[in-house]
């Protein structure tokens, strides 16, 4: 807003001319008065079309937004109301993607089991023991990964804050699982959580007298999966908070914590009282993303697991299958486009609510 | 703690050291070495805290290339033997052999099964490459034209448009996918590198990140090029561009991670062969090309260390990237919420 009105400002102190034309050009004075008097000296100018400044914006845009409407705008619609019809499948050639009509084309085809309108997917959807186990274990996994995450992540950030030598060092170590590929580093994790006394975790472990232990193999406890699946999305997704926190830290001034020094408060003091309520934007926004994030976990789970796309672990394969998985899973079924669509959009419910009631909370605690 | 506070105004004994510590006064000499003391033991706490961190965060990586440079054989031998060792010597007495080689690599690149799968990973290189590179032209092209004309001019439904298109962010991808799938499908799309490009390629983060740089630029700039004659579109290219660099560079960068470790969309659309054809190349990208690679039971794949080998090759362009563009990734990273 603050940006809109400045920009309006600034342009005050340009001429505006509006041509019998109906063309409507913003032009330096200049320009203008050239224009003027070529004008009146009754020289007809060379009727160059002109486009204006609306028109020229519409030209850069139109790349940008077909494709936006076309593979976004339009998914996001045709998935919405796709959601709402039971029974139906996508025919070739009857109308492509879009869901009406291939809607219609499997009503007019007798061979096709009554196609209808509803709420039907919602309730198969929310009534699927699948869709509530996946639920389950997206919460789970949510619930464990998330706050361990920000809050290693903020230990570390003001830890490497607080040292000067070897400090861009840490910084480049604590990034580098960023700049990986997620599949491959998975599938690391996989061999080091090997079973038996083969793996690398299980040899860490000996070194305690514990026994080794089954991981990630066809019969492991699903317990001993979710630990790794933790400490890979702990792993995984660390970098990233660390270096948010850290660019929030490097902006907070150094007068508090002096004053602070001086008034004589503990480290932990310092912490409670002015890091984290000053790094509290910082703190949201990473919470908001991150939970965000979790919720639409599903590479690192398949990539740990290596079997393919739809492999989630156990011997059903899938023992931690999440909403994402689900959807993916029940899309390859094409009876069940449907389906997928309604749990997709119970997705963004979710996500959006849990938004709301971040933000809502933020209200209270954030510090701007 | 109170015995070791420094208190201001009473010069008695001054700590020298940093140029921090040197503004503290103490009231006798025993309260500056308890609080040197403290100072000192803080230090070795927080580079033993960060040291024992950074070694969980870097173990990965050590086995991940020392495991691609083992020896197959001494590996196994090793793990059935229970003698297994993070970084073994140079010379395995066993086998009589050295503990490292190539062959792991050389391996994942020539594999030719008698059944007649292969993985070519020479191939889902020259695929992600190819779809990395135009993706990200294409990217750039339309993520700057928008940028600038959000930026830049003014047009009835501006802030409605940009409105819904930042609405759109919050909305979940897979809701997306399963008509982007269809539409593929329709359009016959499916295992070719369009699909790649395209559905994907325009980014309204991009384009949102890209529109904070222009609206920095003074809008002075704008009417002194006016007077020198320049459109608006040359404006763009010629000023707005050259200034805006930086942010660009950072998106390209981005982008180009992005593209190279795609692999939900690209497993969906194209996991076959070009245009589904028994005899076209295989679609695949790198990210596809290794779950392939672990999926795969052959013998001569199936061991772990040619697995790990398929990893590092996977990795090591994204390292190469990353120790040439660090400036740039971290910046651009840490003021972005993609991936994850």
């Amino acid at each position: 807003m603050e940006k809109t009105a400045l920009e309006t400002n600034s342009q005050g102190g340009r001429f505006s001319f509006s041509y019998a034309n109906g063309l409507s050009l913003e032009e330096t004075e200049k320009e203008a008065s050239f224009r003027r008097t070529h004008s009146t000296l009754g020289v007809k100018k060379a009727s160059k079309i002109r486009i204006g400044e609306a028109g020229k914006a519409w030209i850069a845009l139109i790349p940008a937004l077909i494709f936006l409407l076309f593979f976004m705008i339009y998914p996001i619609l045709n998935t919405f109301i796709m959601s709402f019809m039971e029974n139906f499948t996508f025919v070739k050639g009857s109308g492509g993607s879009f869901a009406i009509a291939n809607f219609i084309a499997a009503l007019n085809n007798p061979r096709v089991t009554n196609p209808s309108l509803g709420f039907g997917n919602y309730v198969r959807v929310l009534s699927d023991e699948q869709f509530l186990f996946s639920l389950r274990n997206t919460v789970l996994i949510v619930v464990v990964s998330v706050p361990l995450t920000i809050i290693v992540g903020l230990l570390i950030a003001v830890c490497l804050h607080s040292i000067k030598p070897l400090q861009g060092f840490f910084q480049t170590v604590f990034f580098l699982p960023y700049v990986t590929n997620a599949i491959a580093l998975g599938m690391v994790f996989k061999i080091i959580f090997t079973d038996g006394d083969a793996g690398l975790f299980n040899a860490f472990l000996h070194l305690f007298g514990i026994e080794a232990q089954q991981w990630l193999s066809v019969g492991a406890p699903a317990w001993n999966n979710f630990f790794v699946i933790i400490i890979y999305s702990i792993w995984n997704g660390i970098a990233f908070k660390i270096l948010v926190f850290m660019s929030g830290l490097s902006s907070i001034d150094k007068q508090y914590y002096d004053a602070a020094k001086i008034d004589g408060a503990s480290r932990a003091t310092i912490f409670r009282r002015i890091t984290v309520p000053l790094l509290s934007p910082q703190i949201l926004y990473i919470t908001i993303t991150s939970f965000i994030g979790a919720f639409k976990s599903y590479t690192q789970i398949i990539s740990l697991f290596g079997g393919g796309a739809y492999d989630f672990g156990g011997t059903k394969k899938d023992n931690w299958i999440t909403v994402v998985g689900y959807i993916y899973r029940i899309m390859q079924d094409s009876t069940k486009n449907g389906r997928a669509a309604a749990a997709s959009f119970v997705l963004l419910i979710i996500i959006l609510l849990i938004t709301l009631v971040q933000m809502a909370v933020s209200k209270k605690k954030v510090v701007y | 703690m109170a015995t070791a506070t420094p208190i201001r105004n009473r010069p008695t004994v001054k700590a020298s050291g940093t140029a921090h510590e040197s503004d503290l006064y103490f009231a006798t000499p025993a309260q500056m070495r308890a609080y040197k003391a403290k100072a000192i033991i803080s230090k070795v706490l927080l580079y033993g805290f960060l040291s024992l961190l950074a070694i969980f965060m870097l173990i990965p990586f050590i086995f991940m290339i020392v495991t691609s440079l083992r020896n197959p054989d001494c590996y196994d031998w090793d793990i059935a033997t229970k003698t297994f060792n993070l970084l073994p010597s140079w010379w395995n007495q066993k086998y009589n052999t050295s503990n490292y080689t190539l062959d792991n690599f050389i391996q994942v690149f020539t594999y030719k099964s008698n059944s007649g799968s292969t993985i070519n990973f020479g191939l889902y290189y020259l695929n992600t490459i190819y779809v990395a590179g135009v993706s990200t032209v294409f990217t750039l092209v339309t993520a700057v034209l928008a940028a600038f004309a959000f930026a830049r001019c003014n047009f009835k439904g501006k802030n409605l448009l940009f409105t819904i298109l930042l609405a759109t962010m919050m909305i979940p991808g897979e809701m997306m996918v399963i008509t982007n799938f269809q539409t593929v499908k329709s359009l016959q799309w499916e295992n070719t590198y369009a699909a790649l490009i395209f559905v994907h390629g325009v980014s309204v983060f991009y384009i949102f990140y890209l529109r904070q740089t222009f609206q920095q630029i003074p809008n002075e700039l704008f009417l002194a090029a006016k007077v020198d004659g320049y459109g608006h579109f040359k404006y763009l290219w010629k000023v707005m561009i050259p200034i805006a660099s930086p942010t660009i560079v950072t998106i390209a960068i981005l982008s180009l991670m992005g593209a190279w470790n795609a692999y939900i969309w690209p497993n969906l659309v194209a996991s076959g062969n070009f245009h589904s054809q028994s005899s076209g190349w295989s679609m695949k990208l790198v990210s596809n090309g290794l779950m392939s690679l672990f999926t795969n039971s052959d013998t001569g794949l199936s061991r772990d260390t040619v697995r790990i080998a398929g990893s590092v090759v996977c990795t090591a362009p994204l390292f190469v990237f990353f120790l040439i563009f660090r400036k740039y990734i971290m910046r651009g990273v840490s003021r972005s919420g993609i991936k994850g």
